[in-house]
């Protein structure tokens, strides 16, 4: 019985590796083909899904246009409508070609996208989730702070879909009335996956914020302290770790928020030059490509998905890293 | 000569209709250590922690009477219970320090930690925190120890050295009445008795007050000893007439160890 046991724990506890292996190496081979063909300039190239008159004719080429599923001469006009390139498709596709073209593909847009977005949330989550987990741990009366406490949580339980509804729907028209541009652009998207990571480190600083001993705040009022210097001598050195526990896993779920962003990001794969350009980030790409996309195309999807992958590991890995460290 | 007189100074807890503290009437004298002995539960550090209104981070406490601390400049004494501006409580903490039972060095280094008190007294001269950061350092016999590592953090010194880092916070700030609330409770003999060797050199200084569970040391170090009872006072006289010939009978079952 008891060896049953063992054996059954070790089990579970080996599928965590191999389920993670697994979904690694098979993200890495169906990605294969578009490393083969970009390498790392992929991650350089802002051209996604754009087609270039070969220089020459070589046996490379040819197998590159069985490939070409969806074909564009016109890059400008991909960022507009899908329909219209599934049109377009079916002409070309009845066109026979004069030259020899190949379809190029360049995650930047969808990498610098997805960072931006998360960095704009997090400018705007961190004070605020700051502010909020003061007042709840250290200013509020106790019956205010659990009336409030309740609020945050239900706020991280809203699903992210009801976010993007309310982003597009009445957050945008204001974002863009008060800065101009775009309703849907980085600036609101980021702002609105803002709100959604606000309440996870509000919460998970005003937990931190309040194991800080009793007696440790005393004795800095003993000596005379404020409670402003209390807040900033004491209680942020001591749940520093716990904070930057909670901006790290904010920053994940951040990087791979799909459904809110993608009401709220434009979904065109444009470098942004102002915040209140519209862009696209690695899981809005992902999802609004996954229904056309076949051979390069395909694979090219699975590159970046293999870069939010290892970009949201090594946050996690960062994230254990600290807890490891407050644990010692 | 008395520095701190409490005088019918009754004591309720917020939520609670049994008064923790009544009227209890008791002078702290000046340059003398005064010891509050008594039952866990008899209200001797509700009593400490009065006399810096440290009670008062937390909201609906109340109390009734007077606590009056001798204003050295003007040689009158002013009730500490009609303190209600924040700059007031600073320089009513800045007089009366605090020591506490468990050690509570600040997550930063040494030297940070004995400059604390000074620096949000508004001293920014480095030379004069320097100069006092090692007086107060000397003064809790903890120079020798880390005098080579002032800027390495407070958690790596051992339990004992962390209160005497606390008291040598403390005395920084110069304070005239430093309360301690059980210091030695969490410490091994050898600490206990440096730490007991430290407060009797440190009431050259200050006046003291000391909440202890361990009669031997009150004994040992205070001139007078408080005996606390359910709230109440019961006896407070010189050390020797409270543990060689007490008055009342309850403090004799108490200091005999009859009960307690």
């Amino acid at each position: 019985m008891e060896k049953i046991f063992q054996k059954l724990s070790l089990t579970s506890a080996t599928l965590v590796f191999v389920l993670l292996i697994g979904i690694f190496l098979t993200l890495y081979s169906a990605a294969k083909p578009a490393i083969d063909e970009f390498g790392f300039d992929f991650i350089t190239n802002p051209d996604w899904n754009k087609e270039v008159v070969l220089e020459n004719l070589d046996d490379e080429a040819i197998i590159d246009e069985d490939d070409v599923a969806i074909a564009d001469e016109d890059d400008a006009e991909i960022a507009d409508e899908d329909d219209v390139i599934l049109d377009e498709d079916e002409m070309l596709l009845d066109d026979e070609d004069e030259t020899a073209t190949k379809t190029i593909y360049g995650g930047l847009v969808p990498i610098v996208g997805t960072l931006l977005t998360t960095l704009i949330a997090l400018a705007f989550a961190l004070p605020i989730a700051m502010g909020i987990a003061v007042f709840l741990a250290e200013i509020a009366p106790k019956n205010i702070s659990y009336v409030v406490g309740i609020a945050i949580e239900l706020l991280a339980a809203i699903p992210s879909i009801i976010f993007g509804m309310w982003g597009l729907y009445y957050f945008a028209p204001i974002i863009s009335d008060l800065f101009g541009g775009y309703q849907v652009s980085l600036l609101t998207a980021g702002l609105v996956l803002g709100v959604m990571i606000l309440p996870f480190m509000a919460a998970i600083t005003r937990d931190s914020m309040n194991t800080t001993p009793a007696v440790l705040k005393e004795s800095a009022y003993a000596l005379g302290a404020t409670k402003f210097e209390v807040i900033k001598d004491i209680i942020f050195p001591y749940s520093k770790v716990g904070i930057i526990g909670s901006i790290i896993l904010a920053l994940g779920r951040a990087l791979g928020e799909t459904m809110a962003v993608a009401f709220l990001i434009g979904s065109v794969f444009v470098l942004p030059q102002k915040i209140t350009d519209p862009t696209i980030s690695i899981p809005v790409a992902m999802a609004n490509n996954f229904g056309e996309a076949s051979g390069l195309g395909e694979s090219a999807l699975f590159y970046l998905a293999l870069i939010l992958f290892i970009i949201s590991f090594a946050v996690i890995s960062l994230a254990k890293f600290y807890f490891l460290k407050k644990a010692k | 000569m008395s520095v701190m007189k409490i005088k019918k100074f009754s004591f309720t807890y917020a939520g609670v209709d049994h008064p923790s503290l009544k009227s209890i009437t008791l002078p702290i004298e000046k340059n003398k250590i005064t010891a509050l002995i008594g039952p866990s539960g008899c209200g001797k550090s509700t009593l400490l922690r009065s006399m810096n209104r440290i009670h008062d981070l937390y909201p609906g406490n109340k109390y009734d009477g007077k606590i009056e601390l001798l204003n050295e400049e003007t040689g009158k004494f002013e009730n500490i219970l009609e303190i209600k501006k924040e700059n007031e409580f600073i320089k009513l903490r800045q007089k009366v320090g605090m020591i506490f039972q468990k050690p509570t060095p600040f997550p930063m280094s040494i030297f940070d930690n004995v400059a604390y008190g000074l620096r949000i007294a508004g001293i920014k001269n480095k030379t004069e925190l320097k100069d006092r950061v090692e007086t107060a350092l000397k003064g809790s016999a903890l120079w020798k120890e880390v005098h080579d590592r002032l800027d390495k953090s407070a958690m790596g010194l051992s339990g004992g050295q962390q209160q005497r880092l606390c008291i040598a916070r403390a005395v920084a700030v110069k304070p005239e009445v430093l309360l301690f609330d059980e210091p030695t409770s969490a410490l091994d003999p050898i600490s206990t008795g440096a730490i007991e060797e430290l407060i009797v050199e440190l009431k050259n200084d200050v006046s003291i007050a000391i909440v202890t569970h361990n009669m031997q040391q009150a004994s040992r170090i205070s001139d007078y000893t408080a005996f606390m009872y359910l709230g109440d006072l019961i006896e407070y006289d010189k050390t020797e007439n409270i543990f060689l010939n007490p008055k009342e009978k309850q403090t004799e079952d108490y200091i005999t160890g009859r009960f307690g």
